[in-house]
């Protein structure tokens, strides 16, 4: 990658450079909610957000900050940024900044904002870097989305609060997989979408680290 | 990389500069918003207080539940000490919860008065009156307790023979969606309503049972369904709503109401 478009650095991370899915970045937070849709999205709104503005900032003073105290510059821009959005949802989404509780604070903890602030835009210029954090943003949000729909449908037969199959606690015929509502539903989840992410895109398995070597022939063993 | 950049002086007013700009940018954010969160919260609490009181439901725009909630609500302050009215602190502005972590305004429970395992108990609570021609119509205590993961806040509503459950539920906690989070469900909170909370002794009788009712038990008056896989999370509520009607809670003081001495 000498010159990386906007084009690629905003559609790459969604498939074939997912931040979940081949990174193996933010789990903690995907496992915490994507219980249902609307808290998802939410999230997936917030993360982009700041992502990318992370991003811009970062870049924009990358040539002044020096490399000795590099990290947590970017730890104040991001924890900034998180406290205001944080904020801005308590006052106009506040039922929804309930239910996200500590998970919007818990932005600053995520690899993917650290991650690509070190990756990325510490030697790219702003407008690609915003880009990028858009980019990363929308592949996070795909997983969560994806996770999130999954969950919320078998785990409570509704989507996005709109009931889809009626449970059985309220008089209907489906009875829920309550399992889908408890965060290591998601970890299954997730391995099970990079499984199916990996036989579509082949290139993304990884050489293994040991082979397992042959057996020893039985006559050099005496 | 240039030394000049790699400088001491640099990294420290880099650093600072850094630092003040966000610090302005933060709180800018805090000041600028906090009078809509302040209000937010209010009213959550308000809403939530009328739609156990059966007043309302969650679809009310904020301006029904503060009209409504101005109407027919009256809170008033109780000294759980003495469990009668009191006039010591302002209902409307006075936190009860931050209160119980002050100890000039709390006391601690010892381990065995302590079943709601809330550590603390404040000594005043705001209590929610609903009135209807000078009587006495609908009382909403705010009870609290450990379920499996959280503390739940919620609120009883009782009906003026301080005996019937009027609305119960609560507006805050996070115990798993599905299982504990079932507290929500409003077919589950619709059973306590008509219940019994006193036995003809006036102990506080009324529990969540495992599994569920049977209707022809002559406690069934008193007992409520279990949630299905959420075993702590039912004997919680069974503990926080005995610890709050009991005597560490508003024992007394719906004794002296039904005297007519609060």
């Amino acid at each position: 990658m000498s010159q990386p478009t906007i084009k690629q650095v905003v559609l790459d991370p969604i498939f074939s450079n997912n931040p979940i899915g081949l990174q193996i970045l933010g789990i903690c937070s995907a496992l915490a909610v994507t219980t249902n849709v609307q808290t998802a999205l939410v999230m997936s709104v917030a993360l982009t957000l700041v992502l990318a503005f992370s991003n811009t900032f970062i870049s924009l003073i990358r040539s002044q900050i020096p490399s000795s105290i590099r990290m947590i510059v970017q730890m104040v821009i991001i924890a900034s940024l998180v406290i205001v959005v944080d904020q801005v949802l308590k006052a106009y989404a506040y039922s929804l900044s309930k239910q996200l509780s500590v998970f919007v604070g818990l932005i600053i903890t995520n690899c993917i904002v650290m991650g690509r602030a070190e990756a990325f835009a510490m030697s790219n210029p702003p407008v690609i870097s915003f880009f990028d954090g858009i980019g990363n943003g929308l592949g996070y949000s795909a997983m969560l989305i994806v996770l999130g729909i999954i969950r919320e449908l078998f785990g409570a037969g509704k989507l996005m609060g709109y009931t889809i199959m009626p449970v059985v606690n309220d008089g209907g015929w489906y009875l829920p997989n309550g399992m889908l509502l408890l965060p290591p539903s998601a970890f299954f989840l997730i391995g099970l979408i990079i499984w199916a992410l990996r036989m579509w895109k082949k290139e993304q398995v990884e050489e293994p680290d040991f082979r397992i070597a042959a057996h020893s022939p039985e006559k050099e063993a005496y | 990389m240039s030394s000049s950049k790699e400088s001491i002086t640099r990294t420290l007013v880099v650093a600072l500069l850094v630092c003040l700009v966000c610090s302005v940018f933060v709180a800018g954010a805090a000041v600028a918003l906090r009078p809509i969160q302040t209000e937010n919260r209010l009213l959550d609490k308000q809403r939530s207080i009328l739609s156990i009181a059966g007043l309302g439901d969650a679809s009310m725009s904020g301006a029904q539940v503060k009209q409504v909630f101005a109407e027919r609500i009256e809170a008033r302050l109780v000294d759980l000490e003495t469990g009668k009215f009191s006039d010591a602190q302002d209902p409307i502005t006075f936190d009860p919860l931050a209160s119980s972590k002050d100890p000039a305004l709390s006391k601690a429970l010892a381990g065995q008065d302590d079943i709601a395992s809330i550590k603390r108990r404040e000594r005043y609570s705001t209590v929610y009156i609903v009135e209807q021609d000078g009587q006495l119509d609908t009382l909403i205590i705010p009870v609290r307790g450990y379920g499996l993961w959280s503390t739940l806040h919620g609120f009883i509503a009782v009906k003026g023979d301080l005996n019937t459950v009027a609305g119960f539920g609560f507006y805050e906690h996070a115990e798993t969606p599905g299982l504990g989070g079932e507290v929500d469900n409003p077919k589950w909170r619709k059973q306590w309503l008509g219940k019994n909370l006193f036995n003809s002794k006036d102990e506080v009788a009324i529990h969540v049972v495992k599994g569920n009712v049977d209707p022809s038990s002559p406690q069934a008056i008193h007992q409520i369904d279990g949630l299905a896989g959420a075993t702590l999370t039912s004997n919680g509520v069974t503990h926080l709503v005995q610890f709050w009607l009991g005597e560490n809670g508003f024992g007394s003081f719906i004794e002296h109401l039904r005297a007519g001495e609060a």
